[in-house]
């Protein structure tokens, strides 16, 4: 009862950004609910599943330019297409790419799926007619539920419209994975993350469930990538840059894995602590390296962990176990 | 006959597991399978659950050639297995580790968007088997909080929970204190009886439970089936005596009315050569 209030609670907060009348804020809450969709399925990958993916950014990648492609060049501007769109070509290429991953464990997983991504990266920045290269590609305004909102000003549909469809875009997202973790399909996850050979032994197709996990969270990042493209306007291969990938570990962890919400939390906090570190001071990275250094070792629960006061020692001992 | 291995060799580069293994279980049957260490029972049980795959001979399962099909299947088809050392999900609670089985059995793992909170025929069959074993009270535990024998227990639990007609156990109690190795022992009896289990083949080191229980002896050494047949022909046997039982065996003489010779090696052999 006390979660749901505080459910609804969150829920009302986040609808009411945008009439604090501070733009910047309300377009910054934009890129949070995109990486939020994208940590759901990060997460189910990684929380429950036990694979650490270094690769994520090639859906994002997928979804965003998904978006300027279809609103660029093909004049489609529905975002609902858009979306379904951005999930299907994602699907499309998980099934093989995740095919090949999931048959690995661990840092070799992990690699693999950085070696794709970089492929991508690759592919985005040579085949310069197809992708506009170094520059992308721009992305143009989608029309809503059938709405044409372009006649409205840039910052008005962003932080008006815009927001509330992305709101309800994460809503719906979280609340299918929310399905999806509790389901039976979920708890052969988890038994897959704590040990494939005994689910194995007990009749779970370990490969299979592992792909099909895969391909929800390649749909996943798609989507939060589509998201994201009308709110960049212009998408070009950064988006699908290793170190994007790294961010949503980032994310990931400062939220905390174990935790449903945790990486939502890791999301929120994550960008509006860039944003903060960013307007003092140059060095971000080099701040953010110590902030993760300090988690890993310090809060391996990430900030849900902290909250719920569980201690980090648990949270160590599963880290390292997880190591192993 | 339910279970077949029919000449089953393994080697590992240029040593013999297993040499030559022939073995067959009818069902209502407890059968131990003994031997030294070294001797090829764990690989024997690999083989025979499809987590290995033989470098030659085939097994059976009720008529079916199964060699090499993996584990998946097989638990399909109805065999289960249980593990030396503890295997469990740790982050999982009991009733959890048993639900994992359910859904399996039930073929319900696809159901990406059903709550399994909801699910009363999966939570009612996780239960029946928690109560089997005497778990139903820790059954929103952590697998890994609970004590060392009660995590053998839902290991063996787990297993049982796919309703299977033949089960493995290797080692089912080890790692056990003596007093709790008997109750597990019995769990397990009575459990295979509710559950409707045709056979139980068991690995073991312990004597008294392999003497005590088993319908059927099959002695290991050096990858080759040394003898089998009844506890008492086992116990008679000179070779099993010297070669297996050795120095442990004296308790089991003192029940044996048979003369015994010699003492034999008994703890562990070197691995033979193909």
């Amino acid at each position: 009862m006390r979660a749901r209030a505080g459910l609804a609670a969150l829920a009302l907060a986040v609808l009411a950004v945008p009439l604090l009348g501070r733009d910047y804020y309300s377009i910054l809450m934009l890129s949070f609910f995109a990486y939020a969709i994208t940590l759901l399925g990060v997460n189910l990958l990684f929380g429950y599943t036990g694979l650490l993916s270094f690769g994520h950014a090639l859906f994002i990648g997928i979804g965003a330019y998904a978006a300027a492609v279809l609103t660029g060049k093909l004049g489609v501007l529905h975002m609902e297409a858009i979306l379904l769109v951005a999930a299907v070509a994602a699907l499309l290429v998980a099934a093989p790419v995740g095919a090949l991953c999931v048959r690995y464990v661990k840092i070799y997983f992990g690699m693999l799926t950085l070696a794709f991504g970089m492929l991508f990266n690759s592919f985005l920045i040579k085949f310069y007619h197809l992708t506009g290269g170094d520059e992308g590609m721009r992305v143009l305004r989608p029309s809503l539920l059938g709405f044409d909102l372009s006649q409205i000003p840039k910052v008005q549909f962003l932080t008006g419209p815009y927001y509330y469809y992305s709101a309800a875009v994460l809503a719906i997202a979280t609340f299918v994975m929310w399905r999806i973790v509790a389901s039976p399909f979920g708890l052969c996850l988890r038994s897959i993350r704590e040990n494939p050979v005994k689910a194995e032994s007990l009749g779970i197709s370990v490969k299979r469930y592992r792909w099909v996990a895969f391909l929800i969270s390649a749909a996943y990042a798609a989507v939060g990538g589509a998201l994201l493209g009308p709110t960049v306007g212009q998408v070009d291969p950064s988006l699908t840059y290793w170190t994007q990938s790294g961010n949503l570990v980032f994310m990931t962890l400062l939220g905390g894995f174990a935790h449903f919400l945790g990486p939502l939390l890791g999301a929120f906090v994550f960008i509006y602590l860039q944003d903060a570190v960013m307007s003092i001071v140059p060095y971000w990275r080099l701040i953010f390296g110590a902030i993760l250094a300090i988690l890993v070792i310090f809060v391996p629960g990430g900030l849900v962990g902290l909250m719920a006061g569980r201690g980090a020692r648990p949270g160590i001992k599963a880290v390292r176990e997880g190591a192993r | 006959m339910i279970l077949q291995a029919r000449d089953v060799r393994k080697s590992y580069g240029e040593f013999c597991a297993l040499d030559g293994v022939s073995l067959a279980v009818n069902a209502g049957e407890f059968v131990s399978i003994i031997g030294p260490n070294g001797a090829g029972k764990t690989t024997l049980i690999n083989v025979l659950t499809g987590i290995l795959e033989p470098s030659a001979g085939r097994v059976v399962f009720k008529d079916r050639d199964i060699t090499g099909i993996g584990t998946v299947r097989l638990s399909r088809l109805g065999m289960a297995r249980s593990f030396q050392l503890v295997t469990i999900f740790p982050e999982l609670t009991v009733l959890e580790v048993l639900q994992v089985a359910v859904v399996s059995r039930l073929g319900r793992g696809t159901r990406l968007f059903a709550s399994l909170a909801r699910d009363r025929q999966v939570a009612a069959q996780a239960l029946e088997v928690a109560e089997l074993f005497l778990l139903a009270e820790k059954r929103h535990t952590v697998a890994r909080q609970l004590p060392q024998g009660d995590k053998k227990l839902l290991d063996v639990a787990s297993a049982f929970a796919l309703h299977p007609e033949i089960i493995l156990l290797d080692e089912p109690t080890s790692g056990v204190s003596t007093r709790d190795k008997n109750k597990i022992m019995e769990i397990l009896v009575s459990a295979s009886k509710r559950i409707g289990i045709k056979a139980i083949v068991q690995v073991e080191h312990d004597m008294d439970i392999v003497f005590g229980y088993s319908d059927r002896i099959v002695a290991l050494h050096q990858g080759r089936v040394l003898a089998e047949g009844a506890p008492g022909a086992i116990r008679a046997n000179e070779d099993v005596v010297n070669m297996v039982l050795g120095r442990r065996d004296r308790a089991v003489a003192k029940r044996n009315p048979s003369p015994l010779r010699g003492e034999g090696e008994g703890e562990g052999t070197a691995p033979t050569k193909c």
